[in-house]
């Protein structure tokens, strides 16, 4: 028996690429093409993976016929993009995109969570046997552990979620933060979002346009607020959240120096998603005053980014203890395993084949 | 976290074992001299946190708090500092009480002083929009700012109670430990009320936390080598 993936990702194909191969099978239909043992198939937006057991030797070129959507079935033309993977470093691929680290963002969790659907899915359609069973539950054991005991998914990659860690940091718990959120647009929807998600219940919202506010305000559970009144809510909210497209600032040291005054002891929280801005950047150099402009937030998903990319080290170590681990508790006498499946990982030696 | 409290919990108690050898073999508490008083002082910042971490569940404070237990302890038992100094007499409990009950406040100083460093290196680093890895493992702000306020009010009652003890000992004290020890309660009781009041931003009584308890250290070390040179019965 071989496990083995094939497959391609957003490391070797474009989206046009992969949209060709995405969608068009399910695990069982390759089961039932290919004649596998076990076969799983894993599709989200980046990447489309076939795992599979087989007895056979399964070449790369009959797993993408089996999920081409397209008629057109001449090798040649897709099997450029697509790798391969065999025993162990099969294993080892698996852990590793599991864990997020061979994700577009380095250490996101969705993966894991697609990971977990596509197993769930491949089960229920009695694609998956216990080799596959025991990989894929190793695979998010490993995952659990890489982001537990490293900092691979440390630190916000997107405005809403830099918005909210630097919330929590500030705040601790948002649940009695008072949020203004200064200009209607599309990045505000989703950071107001992504903190009454976090737990944030007074959010107001205020807009040259009243009934754009109260449109906004009833989608994210808000209070509309009067345009000519948002500089004195300065005085009660702890996050302002602002992107209008004023051409001049709208809130400088000196509008804020009196309110600032009367809170001396709670801090502010300005995050000025504005092009151009709408706050003073001096107003940062207030006393208690965090601000964060669209450059700020930029250079903090970096920096994320950054932490993230160092902690990929640990994260293979821990993976390659495992790896080892597996092929290990594989090994004749000690799992149910049929023992041509337990020689082929035990016995053969590493090779991972990219095509 | 709780790797962090059980250390430090473990530490505290072969602390605990020790002190309570020593005062069995002096026959009284043990702080007769500076070696004593601070392996005191180290006893009581580790029970303070104790008491206060979990309360408040502030990540890191005990990483931040075990370097300084094992600084104070280190300092005791490298330094030669333990010198015996004839205690003969009946024991003075106003003394000792005065003693002890500055030390445990001088503790929750100790603790007000590091959630004040772990403020500002947080604070640095929100405002700097620098964010290294420990920005991710420290407490939020106003947390460390909650538990700030509350371990000074707790010091603070503590060293009043220790002060007021100190008229009741029976004996004169040397005028200048008096007064140093009045100034440190009068700067506490500064910040407490500017505090109070609004009139000090959080960063700013975060900083005057470090300098009140470096100013509670000096003291602390005038007022024992004092004592070794003029011991009082």
């Amino acid at each position: 028996m071989n496990l083995f993936c094939v497959g391609l990702s957003h490391r070797t194909a474009n989206v046009a690429t992969r949209e060709q191969f995405a969608g068009n099978a399910t695990a069982e239909s390759i089961m039932r093409q290919i004649g596998c043992a076990e076969v799983l198939l894993l599709t989200t937006c980046n990447r489309v993976e076939v795992y599979a057991v087989s007895e056979k030797l399964v070449s790369t070129d009959e797993i993408t016929r089996c999920l081409t959507t397209t008629t057109d079935h001449s090798a040649c033309d897709y099997a450029s993009p697509f790798y391969r993977y065999e025993d162990e470093k099969c294993v080892q691929h698996l852990f590793r995109v599991a864990s997020g680290i061979d994700s577009m963002v380095v250490g996101e969790s969705e993966i894991l969570g697609q990971a977990k659907k596509a197993y769930e899915s491949a089960r229920t359609s009695g694609a998956v046997g216990p080799y596959l069973h025991r990989l894929f539950q190793r695979a998010f054991r490993v995952a659990k552990q890489v982001r537990t005991h490293t900092d691979i998914a440390r630190g916000a990659v997107s405005v809403g979620s830099v918005a909210v860690e630097l919330a929590q940091r500030i705040f601790g718990k948002l649940r009695e933060c008072k949020v203004l959120v200064l200009g209607a647009g599309e990045t505000s929807e989703r950071t107001a979002r992504a903190l009454v998600s976090r737990g944030v219940t007074d959010l107001r919202v205020s807009n040259r346009s009243l009934d754009r506010a109260r449109e906004l305000a009833q989608m994210v559970g808000g209070q509309a607020v009067p345009f000519d009144d948002w500089a004195a809510q300065c005085r009660e909210i702890d996050i302002l959240l602002t992107s209008t497209s004023s051409e001049t600032l709208l809130l400088t040291r000196e509008v804020l120096a009196p309110m600032l005054r009367e809170r001396l002891d709670r801090p502010l929280f300005i995050i000025d998603i504005a092009v151009p801005r709408d706050v003073d950047p001096n107003v940062n150099e207030m006393e208690g005053v965090y601000l964060y402009d669209i450059d700020s937030i930029r250079s903090v998903v970096e920096q994320s980014l950054a932490l993230r990319r160092q902690q990929v080290a640990a994260a293979e170590a821990i993976i390659a203890d495992h790896v080892i681990e597996f092929a290990d508790s594989i090994s004749p006498g000690s799992s149910g395993m049929s023992r041509t499946a337990q020689n082929s990982l035990g016995e053969k030696a590493l090779r991972a084949s990219e095509l | 976290m709780r790797f962090n409290f059980f250390a430090i919990g473990l530490g505290f108690i072969f602390q605990t074992a020790f002190l309570s050898i020593r005062g069995h073999q002096l026959e009284r508490c043990p702080i007769t001299n500076l070696f004593e008083v601070f392996v005191f002082l180290a006893w009581s910042v580790a029970l303070t946190y104790m008491l206060v971490g979990p309360a408040y569940r502030l990540s890191l404070m005990g990483a931040f708090t075990a370097p300084l237990v094992s600084l104070l302890q280190g300092f005791a038992l490298i330094a030669p500092i333990d010198t015996r100094h004839p205690v003969d007499g009946p024991v003075n409990s106003w003394l000792e009480f005065h003693a002890s009950i500055s030390l445990v406040a001088y503790g929750a100083f100790a603790l007000a002083c590091i959630a004040g460093v772990m403020y500002l290196l947080q604070e640095r680093q929100i405002k700097t929009h620098h964010l290294h890895s420990i920005f991710y493992h420290l407490p939020p702000l106003t947390n460390l700012f909650a538990a700030i306020t509350r371990l000074l009010w707790w010091g603070f009652a503590l060293y009043t109670v220790g002060i007021v003890s100190g008229f009741f000992t029976g004996h004169p004290l040397p005028r200048v430990q008096v007064v140093s020890a009045i100034v440190l309660w009068l700067l506490y009781a500064a910040i407490l009320q500017a505090r109070h009041l609004k009139w000090l931003a959080p960063k700013r009584v975060a900083a005057l936390c470090i300098i009140g308890f470096s100013a509670a250290l000096a003291l602390l070390w005038g007022i024992t080598f004092t004592a070794e040179l003029h011991p009082l019965p």
